[in-house]
Formats: structure tokens, sequence, C-alpha cells
């Protein structure tokens, strides 16, 4: 019965005297290498090859040809011979295809000594490949078995040779292909006079069986220095470009890891794809974090299991036996933890690499206040797909912080909670200055919102009935982006209201009966943003009902609500305003690990944007956002 | 090149020079076989599902089907429910993809069912396949013919599980009973 083998598949060997056919449908190279237990080939007497064909135990075919028939004969090998790996190559500048992709599969196949094939195997899924380890006959407690390797190399026989620890490798590779035979038209371009010191001689061209004679020649690329020393594993450092190859080790990936790129992400604009890149990299760290977590969890409760056992084994608590299984299960517990550690390390390294590429890229609506961005800020011509509204992370990693940005139009209105939170953040702060927090916090939503948009397109209403605010509102105040000054007092909040319901009443019915056009003459119809201060403050049972109703309606017609508040202060309206507050996005002026991401649910600390202390840039950026709305009424 | 696995043969993932595998993709397609007689044309629709179920020393941890297509740690994706097959028409139907190198350090074992969630049996199904695809060049790995089967209505397919530094699936093959994985766990276990 014959085995068709697929890559990595092994199987047991009836024979020692062996012969492996190779039928590849185009001209090539055709050896094999002796390696030792390591699988390392200690030199080029260890190599059979077109220019030394015949070795203890394997005679291979001498020329340049699309078949090959390969005789083995295992018990003839040397002692310290454990694998013999088939491998084909193609030949330079013969006319053929230069890399296996381009080229049919080649087919291998074992055969006993009647002629009936073992094993087969088509070496598939190669592409810039042109040399290739077929598959290898290997030695494993005393009995013969081959292997479907399949490994392809990119950068030819001489990455291969490397590869297997061949010493020189690159001359090696050389000499082979020079050697075989007519179909190789001309030896390689003419080397250096002097090779690279680090280069160990090479073999003659000839390639008599003496490998160890050395010569002047060395056909060693003169930009490329071959591998020092005997071991080069493919995932090492690389003999030059195209060299590693395609499927590098975990640790050659680990290097070979691309850079990350700001925008690395699907969407039509650059906007759009940072916006997809930092959801992606706030899912990645969301999951990266969970396997981390149920892989402790699993330790823990392993550790828990083991010492009970200890401890409920009677036999165990005299003597050092007990001692020995808990420090065992210690042990075992510590391995676990240390290749969770292991693994997070490697994904948060990779995510903080993008975070740095990422965060300086970032636009105005997504930037942090102290982005040089902000300084070349320039009104938009339309809004951005969302807007940062501050920043989360993790404690496995509290450095790395992932922007969090939310979509345009906002769906719920945000609510800063300026009440005394759960976290000792905000335990520490007396409750005057958390609500000065939650203002300044506000009021730096308010005209990144407003800077996010194009001149014209948010107008802001300010309630501050007990006339509060005032310092912190300055900045809206004095540069002139509100329509009106803050309203004062019940009657300022009932007027307030009052419009704003009015408002949403009329485009509400506009939408339903399809009539945008029968609205008013002169009617604005931009996006309007009612920051509330102080509440309930000020309001009456009417306009908390006109507030409720423009949280569930605004939202779709464009009324959006920002509300600095204490839930407690409203404490007095019982649960009839709980589903307020349940609709609104909750922000807090002080770090605080309320907001879950959908993917795992893991709690979030949430941390508001601030400005730099002393910075003007709040300053300016509303100045500009003035200038734009002025020059737009004109 | 494509081998079709026997009961518990068992291939290595792991590939000379130090690499291995480190995308796999579990593909599943089916067809629902022609009924013959009067209205012959109304071919009855089967929904077979694919899950997979993550173990860490043989206790479940998380598990991948069409109620939670993203294990929580983001290693094992589902790619959907379908819920007639055949759109492929020899494709992949439904696929479960694996990123070996992000799958948890504790989870050792990763096993694959394959549950006909409408209850026909693997007799009404034609051109039902399952194989495991190197995700990252497209190459076949392995494949697995369902049909000819008898009167069962699920199958543990194969088990993707650590075997030194690197990862090795078995082909388990075993027929069992059920709707959803739920119902397999008790014949999964003996399997691990």
């Amino acid at each position: 019965m014959t085995a068709e083998l697929v890559r990595g598949q092994n199987h047991p060997l009836p024979d020692t005297r062996l012969e492996l056919r190779v039928s590849a449908g185009h001209p090539v190279v055709a050896g094999a290498t002796l390696g030792d237990e390591q699988g390392r080939v200690a030199g080029a007497e260890w190599i059979a090859h077109p220019g030394a064909p015949v070795r203890p135990g394997i005679e291979v075919t001498g020329d340049v040809a699309a078949e090959h028939r390969i005789a083995v004969d295992l018990a003839a090998l040397p002692d310290t011979v454990h694998r013999l790996s088939l491998l084909l190559a193609l030949p330079p500048g013969a006319g053929g295809p230069v890399r296996f992709g381009t080229a049919a599969a080649p087919f291998v196949s074992v055969t006993g000594p009647e002629g009936a094939a073992v094993a087969t195997y088509t070496i598939t899924g190669l592409d810039r490949e042109s040399a290739v380890v077929a598959l290898e006959l290997y030695r494993r407690q005393g009995v013969w078995k081959v292997r479907a390797v399949g490994q392809g190399y990119e950068g030819g026989l001489a990455d291969l040779l490397a590869d297997q620890g061949a010493p020189a490798a690159a001359d090696l590779a050389a000499a082979v292909l020079d050697a075989a035979g007519p179909a190789v038209p001309a030896p390689p371009v003419a080397p250096p006079p002097t090779a690279p010191e680090t280069a160990p001689a090479g073999v003659p061209a000839d390639a008599s069986a003496d490998a160890s004679a050395t010569t002047a020649i060395s056909y060693a690329h003169p930009g490329r220095r071959p591998a020092p020393g005997p071991a080069a594993p493919a995932s090492g450092p690389d003999t030059g470009p195209g060299a590693v190859p395609p499927q590098a080790g975990p640790a050659g990936q680990a290097e070979a890891r691309p850079a990350p790129v700001a925008g690395d992400a699907t969407g039509w604009t650059m906007d759009e794809r940072l916006y997809n890149q930092v959801w992606g990299m706030f899912e990645d760290l969301a999951r990266s974090v969970a396997a981390y977590r149920s892989a402790r969890d699993f330790a823990d409760h392993r550790l828990d299991r083991a010492i009970d056992e200890v401890l409920a084994d009677p036999g165990a608590r005299v003597g050092g036996a007990g001692d020995a299984a808990r420090a065992a299960a210690r042990a075992t517990h510590d391995e676990l933890m240390g290749r969770a550690q292991e693994a997070l390390d490697r994904d948060l390294a990779q995510l903080t690499a993008e975070s740095e590429v990422v965060e300086p890229a970032l636009p105005v609506a997504y930037a942090r206040w102290d982005n040089p961005v902000w300084h070349a800020y320039r009104t938009p011509e339309e809004p951005p797909m969302a807007v940062r509204l501050g920043d989360l992370h993790l404690p496995e990693r509290t450095g790395l912080r992932i922007p969090f940005l939310v979509r345009l139009p906002l769906e719920r209105g945000l609510w800063v909670d300026s009440g005394p939170g759960r976290t000792s953040a905000a335990g520490l702060l007396d409750e005057a200055e958390l609500r000065r927090l939650a203002l300044d916090s506000a009021v730096a939503h308010t005209a990144r919102l407003l800077a996010a948009h194009p001149a014209g397109a948010l107008t802001v209403h300010v309630l501050d009935p007990a006339d509060g605010g005032a310092a912190a509102f300055a900045p809206l105040v004095e540069t002139g982006v509100l329509a009106a000054p803050p309203a004062r007092g019940a009657a300022g909040v009932a007027a307030t209201l009052a419009q704003l319901t009015e408002r949403v009443d009329l485009l509400q019915m506009a939408v339903r009966g399809d009539a945008s056009e029968d609205l008013p003459p002169g009617f604005d119809l931009s996006r309007q943003l009612l920051v509330v201060h102080d509440f309930p403050h000020g309001f009456d049972d009417r306009a908390v009902t006109r507030l409720r109703y423009l949280a569930d309606e605004g939202p779709s017609v464009g009324v959006h609500l920002l509300m600095v508040a204490d839930r407690a202060d409203a404490a007095a309206y019982g649960p009839v305003l709980d589903p307020l507050w349940r609709s609104l996005l909750r922000l807090t002026p002080v770090p605080d690990d309320h907001l879950a991401d959908p993917w795992v649910g893991h709690a979030w600390t949430y941390e508001p944007p601030t400005v730099p202390p002393g910075s003007a840039v709040l300053w300016q950026v509303l100045g500009q956002v003035a200038e734009a709305r002025r020059r737009n009424l004109d | 090149m494509t081998v079709n696995m026997t009961k518990g043969q068992a291939i290595s993932l792991e590939k000379k020079g130090g690499g291995s595998l480190t995308q796999v993709r579990m593909g599943l397609g089916w067809q629902a076989a022609p009924r013959r007689g009067l209205f012959g044309s109304r071919t009855r629709e089967i929904d077979l599902d694919a899950s997979a179920v993550l173990f860490a020393e043989k206790q479940p941890v998380d598990v991948v089907f069409f109620r939670h297509l993203v294990s929580d740690d983001g290693s094992v994706r589902h790619t959907g429910d379908n819920l007639v097959g055949g759109v492929g028409q020899g494709g992949d139907d439904e696929a479960i993809l694996v990123d070996l190198q992000r799958v948890p350090v504790h989870i050792d074992q990763i096993v694959f069912t394959v549950n006909s969630f409408t209850g026909q049996t693997f007799q009404e199904v034609q051109n039902a396949f399952c194989r495991l695809v190197d995700e990252t060049n497209g190459q076949e790995l392995a494949r697995y013919t369902l049909d000819g089967g008898g009167q069962y209505t699920a199958q543990i397919m194969a088990k993707v599980h650590r075997a030194g530094a690197g990862w090795q699936m078995t082909a388990l093959g075993s027929a069992a009973n059920g709707r959803t994985f739920q119902d397999l766990m008790p014949a999964i276990l003996p399997h691990l």
C-alpha cells in the first residue's frame, strides 16, 4: 500500500535499500545531505550532489534532469548519520523556471527493492522558493522513517544548506549548482578577488571529495556575507534580502513582524481607516487581556485544587511528600503564568508600538489635547466619523491607552458625572473640586464637538440656572461660539427647553411627512447641543419632562444633550429619572472603571481628555471656530 | 494535494526549519441530498453547524459556535452560520479560523465538531466534507469525507492539540448524536 503523505506526515520504511524517485516536469538538480543527530551537515563531504554523486550509502544522478532516481542503502550509511534530506534546486540560468511557484509541483516517491512505492509526496504550496527539502529519511530509535518536509527556501540552495548548518553554505551551494552539468550554461559571476574575511573558504568548483581543501575562489555574492558559523537557522540573521524562508519560526516572526503603520485598516478615507484601526486595537487589547486572564484564572484554580488534594491526603501531611507536591504545584503554576505573561507581553508590545505610530497620526477630532495637530487647527469641511471622548486602559498595562472614539452624530446624550464616584481617585477630591473638574471636562468635550463640525454646523446652548459655572464656561462665552449667552434662572431654562422641544417637534413632523422643504424659511438646520449644568436646579416638573423628551427624541433629529450633574442631586425625583440616566453615556471627570467593551466585557478605566495645564489650545481652537462661524453668518 | 485522513491518524502541524503553522482553517461544506418522488424538486434544507471547543486540561474553557462566533481571547473565529449549505458548490460553507499563535497558553486541545442542527442524519447529506487548511497559503492539509454516513446527527471531527512547542492534529471521526455541541460533551470527553 502506498502512503500519500502530506506535509509533516511521516511513514515507517520497510527496508533499508530504497530508491528515491523525483519527477518534476522541468529540469532540477537533485541532491542529498547527510545530517547528524541534530540534523546538522558537517561539511561538503556529507553532501551527495552532481559534482560528487557517490557517498557511502547513497548515489545520486549526476545531471540536471526532470526525472531522478537516487539509490539509498540506509544500512551502509555511517553510524553518525541520522538524517538524510532529499533536496531539489532549480538550476540558475538554464532557461527554465526560476522559482517553484511557476512550475509544476514536484512529485517524489520512496520505493522499495521491488519497485513498489512505499510513500509518495507532491510538494505543493511553493512560491518564490528556488530550493526545497522534499523528504527526509531519519533514524528514530534505530528505526528509519520517511517524513514529507516540503520546506522551501527563497534564498535558494545556499539558504537551504545554511539552515542545515553546513559551513560556507553559499560556496557549497555555488559548487553544487556549478557541478550540476551542462544544463548550467555559465558559472556565477566572477567573484571578487578578496573574499570577506569571515567567510570560510569554499570548496573548489570541481567539488572534489576533499572538502577540507581550501581555495582562494569564493562563490559568495560580493554583496552578501555568508552565514557565520555552522548554524544559521532559517529564522536567524538572514544572509541578504529575500533570504528568509517564507515560513520563519516564531522567533523570526517576532523580528520580522512588520512595523505597525498608522491607517493600516480598511476604509474609504484616512479618517475611516484610523477609526477602524483604533477600534481594531481596542478589540485586540480586550482579547489579549482576556486570554491572559483566562490563563491566570485557570492556573490559580489548578494551584488551589492541587493544594487541596495535598491537604486532603493524610499520607502527605507527614514527611516531605506534601511539601514536595506543593512545591511542584507552585512550579507548574509559575511556569504557566510565565508563558501567559510572555504571550501578553508580546501582544502588548505590538499594540504599544502600533499606538506609538497611530497616536501622532490622528486628526484633531481623535487627537489628545496635547497633540501638536491642534496648533494647525482649521475648521473642517465636513464632520469626522467620530470624536475622542477620552482614553481607555486596563490594569494589565495602564500605559497603553486606547482612544475612546464615539461615532458622530451622537446616538446618545452625554453625562459628565460630577458626583462622588466609586474610585479612589474621586474619593480623594472634595465635592466642589469634583464639580469643577466635571464642568471643565464638559467644556472640553463641547469645544471638541464644536471643533469637529464645519463652521455653523453645530449650535451650542448652555443652561446655567444658578450661574455657578461662569468661570468654566468663559472659553465658550468669551470667544463667541455660543448662539446666546448661558440661560439663567428658571425662566431661562424654560425658554431654552421650549425652543428646543418645539424644534424637535417640527423636525419630526417634517421627517415623518417627508416635507423638509416646508420648514419655515431661514430655518437653521444645524445640529444642536444643549449643555445642562446644575441639574435639577431651576427645573420644574414641566422642564424635567421636556428634558427627558429631548434625551429620547432629540438625537434622531440632531438635538443632543450634554449633562453635567450629580445623580444624587436629583434623588428627590425618585425612579422617574432612571431611564434618563440610563439613556446617557456616562463619563467621569476623574479616571473611573465603569465602561465595558462590547466583546468580552472587561471593565475599562475611562480617563477624560485633559487640556495640558497652562495651555491656551482650547482658547485658540474656539477662537478659530468663532471666527469661522462669523464668516459663515456674513 | 489532499490526504483523506483515517480515524485516529495524527499529523504534525509543525514544519521543518522551526516554522510552524500559524493560522489554520477548519472548513465544512455540504449539500442536501435531492429528494425523490412527488415534489422532488423541493430539497430539504439541512443546517450543519461547525463548532470548536477549547479545553484546558480536559476542562472546557470556551466554545466557538454559531451563537458565540469569536472566542473571548480572539484566537478562534467562526465565519458565520450557514443554514442551508451548498453555496460554495464544493467550497467551505462554514469555517472556523484558528490563530494558533494567539491561543491562550493554558488551552491545550481544540476539538472540532459537526452537528446537524435540523436533525437530518448524515445519510441525507451529500458532498459533505470537513477539511483543515493552512490559512497562510491556502494549502489543504487534510480532508475528511462525511457522506455515506450512518444514522447519526453529529460527528466529532478532529482535535488540534499541543505537542511540544507546536501543534498536532488528530483525526477523530467519531459518530455521535446531538443538536449542538452541548449534547456532544459526553462523547467528546473520552477523546481528550
